[in-house]
């Protein structure tokens, strides 16, 4: 029963969605408001119907209703609650149903709090916003049905990916998806700005709130992803430049173009057509994101949803879109009006410098990522990771990093270079310091590590610069969120190329008693054992771990899952206040030793503390901007 | 217009990065008919042959030889290998060709699980003929 009346509420969210696209045209075209206000109340429906057809999906998996395909290949009955939970949308068609779902409440959050827009673009943002949906709900419908019955139902069913067992997924995608979501909330303003021609300040500050919102999510998605791929693969690794990593970095580079750009538009009012050209960029990556994920078509670490035929579904979703955007972009462009000019010296230059080099990242991840595919048509095969990105990124990061630490300590309009140059002198100084140091005390360390940490600790001071000699308390939130997301970004930079530059990393295999030592650690094996989990059996090593005569105890494991039969390494991670030990217990050998890897990395949880910086950052500029817009409308409703 | 130069450059700078790094894929039987760039980064994939895998004295080194159905090929490789690595079963080999004929890996990845094999492998594989699924 529960599965039909998901999938009744399906059809009920797409008709709705069909009907929120004609109202939306008819009252775009004819003017009436009547059919605007008519419009809030579909979007709200339709929201609530699509959230009713999750949550049905959800009901089946935590019941394990074996009669449904999906549950019966993706979950099984002994599994803890949390990943019958999270199975739900660790799948194909249950993430497709996320995505719509996400969707359809935005929209429907557009047409309840969205009061600074008008009628007219409300309109044509929300029959853009149900044009999208209509694409997914007709994906879901026709050729990925979450519903589907298994007729007969199958006795039990066949597990989750144990990769994929674990509390990251519960978090990770549907935080991903928030965001990709959010962009497409940005590319609906965009295309309902071009169709009402209302390119302008106004717009600007309406759509920003939407691009931040979006950012964050995906800032904390693409960290989450981060650190759960470190400990779930015992690689390590932090960053694999993986297909899918790049699926959800190129919408974030996007998205953080867009949303300084957004803010030029919003306070000066320049940009206008750059900034429409970024929100349809930004929707695109995101679109591309999950068409990479979803069709199966990359070579990829964490390919977990590999169907050929389906990706055409979305490319074809994708052209559409994207192809009808750039139409619409192409023929209103004209349309806009060139905004105010500005100064070369001044911050309008500045964030113009921090889009064209998120441009240029965003540039060589897409064509790394692509070059693969493209070669494959001419049956090549060919793979790129780090050596190309690094490669090619490495140094851009570098000069971004200059960049960003002069942009924020330059005046709007105009200003001039000597009095950025003074507010410059600390930083350089701390800049020059810190290179002194490590030429000194860290000898052999690469270029790129060693520019990486130099340059983390200017920008970390000049981050703060923005806060001297003002009054604290009076400072306005969003130039806090600034000065917070602005300072993550040089932490992290710090832990990326400490982790590079000092990690220490040892390969042995030793007997139960013996010992070994890495870093600053000295390391025993006690002992390893067989344990029992509630849907697996493992091998786990008792490690005695001592630091300056402190002691510790580490437990890796080999698991060996039953439903699917799989085996998976669970490293075994001691965070310390200045960094991390990891270890992976690998096999063991015929004369009785055991595999063990281990690494200590100095400083690399400043990479994620970074991420959540960035996004801290975010949210408190978001909270900022609608805590001011709501005092602005305030004022105006006293005035009348 | 500023942009669009700072995308061009970013593409060119791509390009140029991508046919130095650019990791190019080899099953054995390619090994056989093209012979090998020695000594750079490309990728080797094919099925790890029955009983071929040996463990060095050190307890962390291992040798196995890959094999297509055309050609086989002798692999070294230190380090913890993959959960899934295993003897009759697919496996890409990431590191470089030695002048003798071998490769020394630097890194394993194994298929991920039963259902999942390297999209190149598979491709490789149903060329030569020697994987039906």
């Amino acid at each position: 029963m529960m599965a039909e009346a998901g999938l009744a509420f399906l059809w009920l969210a797409a008709a709705l969605a069909m009907l929120q696209l004609v109202l939306g045209i008819l009252g775009v075209r004819a003017g009436r408001a009547d059919y605007v206000s008519a419009l809030r109340h579909v979007a709200v429906l339709q929201g609530v119907l699509a959230s009713l057809a999750f949550i049905a999906l959800i009901a089946v998996f935590l019941a394990s209703d074996m009669s449904v395909k999906l549950v019966a290949s993706h979950s099984h009955s002994a599994k803890p609650w949390l990943y019958k939970l999270s199975g739900a949308w660790g799948n194909h068609e249950g993430s497709m149903l996320l995505w719509a779902t996400i969707l359809a409440l935005s929209g429907a959050a557009i047409g309840l709090f969205e009061r600074h827009i008008s009628a007219a673009m409300k309109a044509s943002t929300l029959a853009a916003q149900a044009g999208i949906a209509i694409g997914f709900y007709a994906f879901l419908l026709f050729s990925s049905n979450p519903f589907e019955r298994l007729i007969p139902a199958a006795a039990e069913g066949q597990g989750l990916n144990p990769v994929l067992q674990d509390p990251g997924l519960a978090f990770h995608p549907p935080t991903l998806y928030i965001g990709y979501v959010g962009l497409s909330v940005a590319f609906s303003f965009a295309v309902g700005a071009l169709i009402t021609r209302e390119v302008n300040a106004s717009f600007a500050r309406a759509m920003r709130p939407w691009v931040l919102g979006a950012w964050i999510f995906l800032t904390l998605g693409i960290t989450a992803g981060s650190y759960w791929a470190y400990y779930e693969l015992g690689w390590g690794g932090w960053w694999f430049w993986d297909p899918v990593e790049n699926a959800s970095l190129m919408p974030w580079l996007a998205a953080t173009a867009l949303l300084h750009s957004v803010t030029v538009l919003a306070t000066r009012d320049s940009l206008r057509a750059w900034t429409v050209m970024l929100a349809v960029v930004a929707f695109s990556m995101s679109m591309l994101g999950t068409f990479l994920v979803r069709s199966g078509i990359l070579t990829s670490v964490h390919s977990f949803a590999v169907d050929p035929t389906r990706g055409t579904f979305i490319l074809t979703l994708l052209a559409i879109y994207i192809g009808g955007a750039l139409a619409l972009f192409a023929l209103r462009i004209s349309t806009v009006r060139e905004g105010k000019q500005f100064e070369l010296v001044s911050r309008e230059s500045a964030l113009v410098a921090n889009n064209l080099i998120m441009s240029v990242i965003l540039g060589l991840v897409f064509v790394g990522t692509l070059y693969p595919l493209f070669l494959q048509m001419f049956g090549k095969q060919v793979s790129v990771g780090p050596p190309y990105f690094n490669a090619t990124t490495g140094p851009i990061v570098l000069f971004m990093a200059a960049v960003m630490a002069a942009g924020p300590l330059i005046r709007w309009r105009r200003d001039d270079g000597l009095s950025i140059l003074k507010k410059l002198v600390v930083p350089a100084g701390l800049t020059a310091l810190a290179a002194g140091a490590l030429v000194a005390g860290a000898n052999g360390i690469g270029l790129l590590p060693f520019f990486g940490i130099v340059m983390a600790v200017g920008l970390g001071a000049a981050s703060v610069a923005p806060l001297w000699k003002r009054n604290l308390r009076r400072t306005p939130l969003f130039t806090w969120g600034m000065v917070v997301a602005h300072l993550g970004v040089a932490v992290a930079l710090a832990g990326m190329a400490s982790d590079s530059a000092f990690m220490k990393e040892r390969l042995i295999a030793i007997k139960e008693g013996e010992a070994t030592s890495v870093g600053p650690f000295s390391v025993t094996l006690a002992r390893v054992e067989p344990v029992i989990g509630p849907n697996w059996t493992a091998l786990e090593a008792e490690l005695n771990v001592v630091r300056s005569g402190n002691t510790l105890t580490l437990r890796p494991q080999t698991r060996n899952f039953t439903s699917p039969m799989t085996e998976t390494s669970e490293a075994a991670i001691s965070t310390q206040l200045d960094g991390q030990l990891y270890v992976a217990l690998g096999k063991p050998s015929d004369d009785g030793r055991w595999q063990l890897r281990l690494w200590w990395k100095p400083f690399v949880t400043l990479i994620w503390l970074g991420g959540i910086m960035i996004a801290l950052g975010g949210a408190l500029a978001l909270i900022g901007r609608l805590r001011r817009a709501s005092v602005a409308e305030d004022r105006k409703g006293w005035a009348v | 217009m500023v942009a669009l130069v700072a995308m061009i450059g970013a593409v060119l700078l791509a390009m140029s990065a991508l046919s130095e790094q650019a990791a190019y894929f080899y099953a054995p039987g390619d090994v056989k008919r093209e012979g090998v760039p020695i000594g750079r980064a490309v990728r080797l994939g094919g099925m790890v042959q029955d009983k071929s895998i040996k463990r060095a004295a050190d307890g962390i080194s291992i040798r196995f030889v890959v094999e297509d159905g055309v050609s086989t090929v002798p692999v070294t490789f230190k380090g913890i290998a993959p959960d899934l690595f295993k003897e009759k079963s697919g496996v890409v080999a990431e590191g470089r060709f030695q002048s003798d004929g071998s490769f020394v890996a630097n890194n394993l990845l194994a298929k991920h699980d039963e259902k999942y094999m390297p999209p190149e492998l598979a491709g490789k594989m149903h060329k030569t003929g020697t994987v039906t699924k």
